[in-house]
């Protein structure tokens, strides 16, 4: 049934996406904003502060927050744009419902009472469990710890995942199964400390441009610097040290290093003794690692592998940082493992200028991942399996253990369920699983198979195309709220517009639903984001993630208060782990040994090439906000094929030829982008696109164990030159679209002074 | 006026290529929608490296000195502005002689506009727009005498161009030459690394 009810040409002339160029009213206009709103970019897991210009309840553009400790003033070209997301022709500020000719307006009332009897009819005719939940985290920890309670007693259902899921959850649980705890260990503070710099599978630049500052002001004192990536990142280009190791080979090089660590005997044996346990399990795993085993794996020389491990080893500080790179794998959880065996090993976490950290890359992912999102946790980082956690959560929710359901799928796994009819109805906010999982037209295959779907959006994304009913939501800047971090440090989401029309906070949409369906008792006192933080305080209080201590006042008095913070008068904790202390029950972590396996998929005669995917600086995630902001689109309209140039020799290819890129569950064609900066049996596609464009045609639903992440980071595929005639008409159209955006912006005013 | 303190530092051993830049400069009350500041990619085939020029600022200005209708100003705290615009004719003679590419004449309003150091924001004691934004400070907007302590690369006030020596307010920090340059994938994993 929710097939999309128009042609996609024929919604994007009405929907877009279409590009915002200029402030409200032009470049010309009086933009003398009425006030300041300090909050956070909503485009990455740093969560730069910045001050929005508002004016007539409209964001007129921004001015650095050069206050905000951890960014001062910095922002990336998604920051300095954002506000450009506003005031935009594509906003969806009434509720939508699906006919025969596409989507028609409609009052609130009828949409809500449709998506309720709906709600109803499938619960009813198919059980609780048939109707599921995808949510985001680029929402708010308020709207994140909303959505957790809502599917549990609103729906009464257990399967409620989120996008997380596709993000950092490998780290999650690696840090989890280590530490006893899913936090960076440090505030990004201990970097600039750092002797010894470690980033691995983390596109610094691009997808965390603030952290790139960090890293120099190590450098500058002297810090040296390793990156562990298939590509020269911008980054990379100035690194000590550059290993381009092979997709999916991470959890060898990890092994490798640990085998000479041991051998060269640059370990730590006091921390190890006093604060690990399981360290002679995790060397017997790595007795045979040797550098040429490892070189096999990695497709590294030797010396590389011998020269990082020395640098590794000798350094008296340091800091190590990783990200999708290795954590989107079908082996995510041992790559992370693996780092943390190594930081263990040498004994540098817990003291200053020594650290570990994952980077967390949605705007909430931190925050978002703690109170009770996704489908095995609830709220303070509490696991829904273990009966003392359920009792303290039903006291604190007013509810029978009954009444709270259990463990349920992750996001891939319910879009599978959907696939396969076990799921009918769907609820999603913050989620554009057709750009962001993998395997698109299956994907797709199964949003045509739900009997019910209703959407929560501000701009109808491409999976929104497929909703029986939407309903218009609030951009980051309409509503209120904290996040957290990558660091770790909660913060202060402020309002600085009113949603427009019909549009309204999602946090009151869930509620409203919630209340329809006669759970009032559970969500009737949930009248502002405050009186949501304020429940979730107590329902964090005691557990791992503890946010009892910070309050909205505490946070804008200190500019953000790092968790666990568990008494009011408690400072909060930029750094874990203070005198070896973890937090397992014996205060120890672990060392988990990390034996090699290989990716779910290699490469072999028919597929011969790696893939590799991954963002650009100037793209969010699935680019629904992004792709309609003219000055990011300008800087990099379509997706292409990174290929280096002996491998583009083979075939024939040169720079913005049209090739075709084949895996085993797709094909698309994309220009050429020859760069030496990527090894030769590798490629890279930037994810960011949909439809015909979209790297996801190619990925595998190959999922990690524990994680349940998607393997995005390595497939294999098969590439031929092909005639520019089969690109994509959409590739034109984007391209005329960057074109028309920079001859706008030549266009402006005939004299500015 | 600008503090004399202040100096301008480009460091293009850091850039990223993010061209936060570029549109933070487009954000500019004084020049909407135009960015003063040049982004170049060297060539992405090579290298990902990625230039940033603003105006250097020169204590004897080019293009001013070239300007027939004298319309470029540089003031005694040694900021080169955008022309006057009763005075500009739009002959590109600025744009043309500039050593380091900086003015640009807009096609349709025959007025050149250049980076003049955001000297609304300077001049009241803010950094420039650019060296705020800046995630990786490769434009960095610090007092002269930190600028030591602060980086181990050097910055160059003086340049040949030509035979011409031209000394500027912008300096350009010349990398330090232990910092090693990786280009090629494949050379690392043949051993070159
Ligand atoms: S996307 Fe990230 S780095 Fe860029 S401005 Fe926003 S928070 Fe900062
Ligand atoms: S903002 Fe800085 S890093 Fe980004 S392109 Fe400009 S100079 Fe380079
Ligand atoms: S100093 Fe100001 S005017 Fe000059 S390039 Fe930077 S932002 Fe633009």
């Amino acid at each position: 049934m929710s097939t999309t009810p128009k042609s996609l040409a024929e919604l994007r002339d009405v929907y877009g996406p279409h590009l915002n160029l200029a402030p409200p009213g032009g470049w010309d206009a009086d933009l003398e904003p009425d006030k300041l709103v300090k909050t956070h970019c909503c485009f990455c897991g740093q969560q730069c502060g910045i001050q929005l210009k508002v004016k007539d309840n409209r964001v007129v553009g921004f001015e650095p927050w050069t206050e905000f400790p951890f960014n001062e003033g910095k922002l990336c070209p998604k920051g300095v744009k954002r506000y450009l997301q506003g005031n935009h022709p594509d906003r969806l500020t009434s509720a939508l419902v699906r006919t025969e000719h596409g989507f028609a307006e409609v009052d609130w009332e009828a949409a809500m009472a449709h998506t309720v009897n709906e709600i109803e009819r499938i619960q009813t005719q198919y059980g609780k469990d048939a109707f599921a939940v995808l949510s985001g985290v680029s929402l708010t920890n308020e709207k994140s710890y909303l959505a957790g309670k809502f599917a549990r007693l609103g729906l009464g259902t257990k399967n409620l995942d989120y996008n997380g899921r596709l993000c950092m959850v490998s780290a999650g649980v690696g840090n989890k199964k280590a530490f006893g705890v899913d936090r960076a260990a440090n505030s990004w503070a201990d970097i600039v400390g750092a002797d010894v710099i470690w980033v691995t599978g983390a596109n610094v630049a691009e997808c965390a441009p603030i952290t790139t500052d960090y890293i120099w002001r190590a450098r500058d004192r002297g810090a040296k610097l390793i990156v562990v990536d298939p590509r020269i990142t911008p980054l990379a280009r100035t690194a000590d040290l550059v290993l381009p190791l092979k997709p999916g080979s991470d959890c060898a090089l990890t092994n490798g290093v640990l085998h000479l660590l041991h051998k060269w005997d640059l370990i730590d044996w006091d921390f190890v003794k006093a604060h690990t346990t399981g360290f002679e399990q995790a060397l017997e795993e790595v007795k045979d690692c040797t550098p040429e085993w490892t070189s096999g794996l990695t497709g590294l020389p030797v010396a590389a592998i011998e020269k990082a491990a020395r640098m590794w080893g000798e350094a008296e500080t340091s800091f190590l940082l990783h990200a999708r790179g290795i954590e989107h794998q079908s082996k995510g959880v041992e790559n992370v493992l693996g780092c943390i065996n190594m930081v263990l090993a040498t004994g540098r976490i817990g003291k200053p200028n020594c650290g570990y950290a994952t980077i967390t890359g949605q705007g909430n992912g931190q925050g978002g991942r703690e109170h009770g999102h996704k489908c095995d946790q609830l709220p303070g980082n509490r696991d829904i399996e273990n009966p003392e956690h359920r009792k303290y959560i039903c006291e604190v929710w007013n509810c029978t253990d009954e009444e709270l359901p259990g463990k349920g799928l992750t996001a891939q796994e319910i879009m599978n369920a959907i696939h396969t009819g076990e799921i009918k109805g769907l609820l999603s906010l913050c989620f554009n699983p057709l750009v962001s999982l993998p395997d698109t037209e299956f994907t797709r295959a199964a949003l045509s198979r739900l009997e019910f779907y209703v959407n929560l959006d501000f701009f109808l994304s491409e999976t929104a195309q497929h909703a029986d009913v939407v309903l218009p939501a609030a951009l980051h800047e309409e509503d209120e709220g904290t996040t957290t971090s990558a660091e770790g440090r909660v913060i202060r989401i402020n309002k600085a517009v009113e949603p427009p029309g019909d549009a309204r906070a999602d946090w009151k949409i869930l509620v409203e639903i919630a209340q329809r369906l006669g759970k009032e008792k559970w969500f009737g006192h949930f009248t502002s984001p405050e009186a949501i933080f304020n429940e979730l305080r107590v329902a964090s209080k005691g557990g791992t993630a503890d946010y009892f201590g910070i309050t909205y006042e505490k946070i804008e008095k200190n500019l953000g208060v790092f968790w666990p913070c568990p008494e009011l008068d408690h400072p909060g904790t930029p750094r874990l782990f203070e005198g070896g202390k973890f937090f397992h029950p014996d205060g120890k972590a672990k060392f988990i040994p990390t034996r090699w396996r290989p990716p779910m998929e290699v490469v072999d005669a028919e597929y011969p090439i790696w893939l590799t995917t991954g963002r650009v600086v100037f793209h969010y995630l699935s680019g629904t906000q992004t792709r309609r902001i003219g000055f990011l689109v300008e800087q990099c309209p379509h997706p292409y094929l990174e290929i280096h140039p002996r491998l583009a020799a083979l075939h024939g290819i040169e720079e913005g030829d049209a090739v075709e890129i084949t895996s085993r569950r797709g094909a698309l064609v994309l220009p050429a982008k020859v760069v030496k900066s990527i090894r030769p049996d590798t490629v890279f596609i930037p994810y960011h696109w949909p439809g015909e464009l979209s790297a996801n045609r190619l990925t595998a639903r190959h999922l990690d164990p524990l994680s349940k992440i998607p393997e995005y980071k390595v497939s294999s595929v098969r590439i031929a030159k092909t005639t520019k005639d089969r690109f994509p008409a959409e590739l034109a159209e984007l391209q005329r679209m960057a074109f028309e955006a920079r001859t706008d912006q030549a266009n402006l005013p005939e004299q500015v002074f | 006026m600008v503090s004399d303190e202040y100096g301008f530092f480009i460091d293009p051993q850091r850039c990223i290529g993010c061209r936060a830049c570029v549109g933070a400069c487009a954000e500019c009350g004084t020049h909407k929608g135009r960015p003063m500041i040049h982004l170049d990619e060297m060539d992405r085939m090579e290298s990902p490296q990625t230039v940033p020029t603003v105006c250097m600022h020169c204590e004897d200005p080019i293009c001013a000195q070239v300007c027939p209708a004298d319309a470029i100003k540089r003031t005694d705290d040694g900021v080169v502005h955008s022309s006057q615009k009763p005075r500009c004719i739009g002959c590109e003679n600025c744009e043309l002689s500039c050593p380091f590419g900086v003015p640009i004449v807009f096609s349709g309003m025959e007025q050149m506009l250049k980076c003049d150091l955001c000297y609304d924001r300077t001049s009241e004691g803010l950094k420039p727009m650019c060296a705020t934004v800046c995630p990786s400070q490769a434009l960095l907007y610090v007092p002269k005498h930190q600028v030591a302590e602060m980086r181990r690369s050097k910055p160059v006030r003086e340049f040949l161009v030509g035979t011409l020596k031209v000394k500027t307010r912008t300096a350009v920090m010349v990398p330090d030459s232990e910092i090693p340059l990786h280009l090629d994938a494949a050379l690392l994993i043949e051993g070159g690394f």
